[in-house]
């Protein structure tokens, strides 16, 4: 009974994690670019909203709104610092990073904040009578697949499929007449925004923000990602790739819930998934060598 | 149409690597030109190119396009006006993406881009008529990776996509140095089609001698920075590959050209 309750759970912290993990897809896979700003911008999302609710009183979906808004102003500080001041693009989301950690703590006017006996998002359902974890799963999916859907439509358009023409070849978008600079900074913001949303999500179902609940998230992202292409493959249309990102979150969730329940403690963790990613992006040149020696 | 004055670029300049790519160049397209560029390597033909397109900016000098100072255009405003190819075929496409997204990309250069959806249906109807004049039965793979074409069909499609809203000036790097001998006159023939059929001015920078004779109605041989030789018309209908040699030989008398530049010329 323990797991099951234990793989519930789990699900629903994949969906309500999947959203950051769709953010982390647009720099990472459609710009190319290794964004560290999301263990800043995940964590400022959280601040904002326990904050807005817990000291403005705001109402927990509106505050949802605000960190959202919050993750796309800190996306473009990193491409500002990367665009306009020509810094390496990690090293820029490094600089964002460590600026958000003293401006979260501002926020917060202290390290966390507790959001207990408190409205937030789940109350409705509570309200119902539901679990705490599904309300989580129910509000985690509507979000998750209504992003999907329009993350669907943006990368369609024209803007949209210039940003991935950006992400492919610099120089063939600047000679069809397109900033590219203005293409990621569009990309940097929109992928911050849905990091910070996830962060604001997470915060109101584990009932409290706190300074360090970004760490660790571009790495927890890419897991997600790569598990997603591992189980699904990845040579198929726009929309079956976003799905796949939403359940190689969820399935990440569960893998560490097994782990943890066959006794791993939780600050293991960290350890298991930068070795699960390691050993997921080193594979391709493994298999390369292997099919070299043979040949 | 296009005129360049004055134009100097150097590059590394003050260091060990100073390089003088390119000296007070003055030079006038006129309308519908098909000017030819040979030269050396390191002889500042791409560099010229480069520095119309705006990929560098020009130290000195000014560039004029229609009467209108682009000198200090940003790459991506000039683009406007201008269709391009590179001597990489993978340059000028995105190769993650399918045949009819590049196109519709190419399609909007210089346009605003909105929020309105990437490629229309009409659109696709024009695209797979457009592909069937090249020849290569890419109006069946529409919806193919561009990553999956070989470098010839990929520099077919990119000369396509240079075309596709009419630039005022068309730029082609050595377009066809890094394909087979015979996919290039392929592609060369495939540019002279379109070029001829929408009048297009253009400037092509070739390593290959016959190329530059062969083609176009204007000749410019380039050195070490200058422009040393132009001609145009009768002139430049009757030229030889030998008279070219032989210009090269009487610079190499006054020590001006030297055997790697020949060497770079690769006669055939």
């Amino acid at each position: 009974m323990g797991i099951l309750l234990a793989m519930q759970g789990a699900v629903s912290q994949g969906v309500l994690w999947s959203i950051m993990t769709l953010g982390l897809f647009i720099t990472f896979k459609i710009l190319n670019f290794a964004d560290m700003t999301v263990d800043g911008s995940f964590a400022l999302g959280g601040s904002i909203s326990a904050v807005m609710i817990v000291k403005l009183g705001l109402n927990p979906y509106v505050s949802l709104l605000v960190a959202f808004a919050a993750g796309t102003l800190a996306g473009s500080i990193t491409g500002f610092l990367h665009t306009k001041l020509k810094i390496p693009g990690i090293l820029a989301g490094i600089l964002t990073m460590i600026a958000l950690y003293s401006i979260n703590i501002r926020i917060m006017g202290q390290a966390n904040t507790p959001l207990l006996n408190i409205k937030t998002m789940l109350s409705l359902f509570e309200d119902l009578g539901l679990e705490k974890t599904t309300g989580s799963l129910i509000i985690g999916s509507v979000f998750s697949l209504g992003i999907v859907f329009i993350m669907y439509w943006f990368f369609g358009t024209e803007v949209g499929s210039v940003i991935r023409a950006t992400g492919d070849n610099e120089r063939m978008v600047r000679a069809q007449g397109v900033d590219t600079d203005s293409m990621k900074n569009i990309g940097l913001m929109i992928s911050n925004g849905l990091v910070a949303l996830s962060g604001a999500m997470v915060a109101q179902s584990q009932g409290y923000a706190d300074v360090g609940m970004g760490t660790g998230t571009i790495v927890i992202g890419l897991a997600s990602i790569i598990i997603g292409e591992v189980v699904f493959g990845r040579r198929f249309s726009f929309w079956y790739r976003l799905l796949a990102v939403v359940l190689g979150s969820i399935i990440y969730r569960v893998i560490i819930a097994v782990v943890l329940q066959l006794g791993l403690k939780s600050t293991d963790l960290k350890l298991l998934t930068a070795v699960i990613v390691a050993l997921a992006l080193g594979i391709p040149v493994f298999q390369k060598n292997v099919s070299k020696r043979r040949a | 149409m296009l005129k360049l004055s004055k134009v100097c670029k150097t590059f590394n300049e003050g260091t060990i690597n100073e390089k003088r790519a390119l000296i007070d160049i003055d030079l006038e397209l006129d309308e519908g030109d098909f000017v030819t560029v040979i030269g050396g390597n390191g002889a500042g033909k791409s560099t010229l190119l480069n520095l119309i397109a705006g990929v560098h900016d020009v130290d000195s000098g000014s560039i004029v396009l229609d009467g209108t100072d682009i000198t200090n255009q940003k790459e991506h405003m000039r683009a406007k006006f201008l269709g391009r190819v590179f001597q990489d075929p993978m340059m000028g496409t995105a190769a993650s993406m399918e045949i009819e997204e590049n196109l519709a990309i190419a399609r909007r250069r210089g346009q605003k881009r909105s929020l309105r959806w990437g490629i229309t249906h009409e659109e696709k109807f024009h695209y797979s008529e457009r592909l069937k004049s090249l020849d290569l039965g890419l109006e069946t793979r529409m919806h193919s990776k561009v990553g999956l074409l070989s470098g010839g069909q990929r520099q077919a499609l990119t000369l396509l996509m240079a075309t596709l809203k009419k630039p005022r000036l068309l730029l082609l790097d050595e377009h066809t140095a890094a394909l087979d001998p015979k996919t290039a006159q392929k592609v060369l023939a495939l540019t002279e089609e379109i070029v001829g059929r929408d009048a297009l001015t253009t400037f092509m920078v070739t390593h290959n001698m016959r190329d530059a004779i062969r083609y176009g109605n204007r000749l410019i041989m380039m050195n070490e920075g200058r422009i040393i030789y132009d001609v145009r018309g009768e002139e430049k209908r009757t030229l030889q590959v030998s008279d070219l040699l032989k210009k090269f030989e009487t610079m190499d008398a006054e020590g001006a050209v030297n055997d790697r530049i020949l060497l770079g010329l690769k006669v055939e």
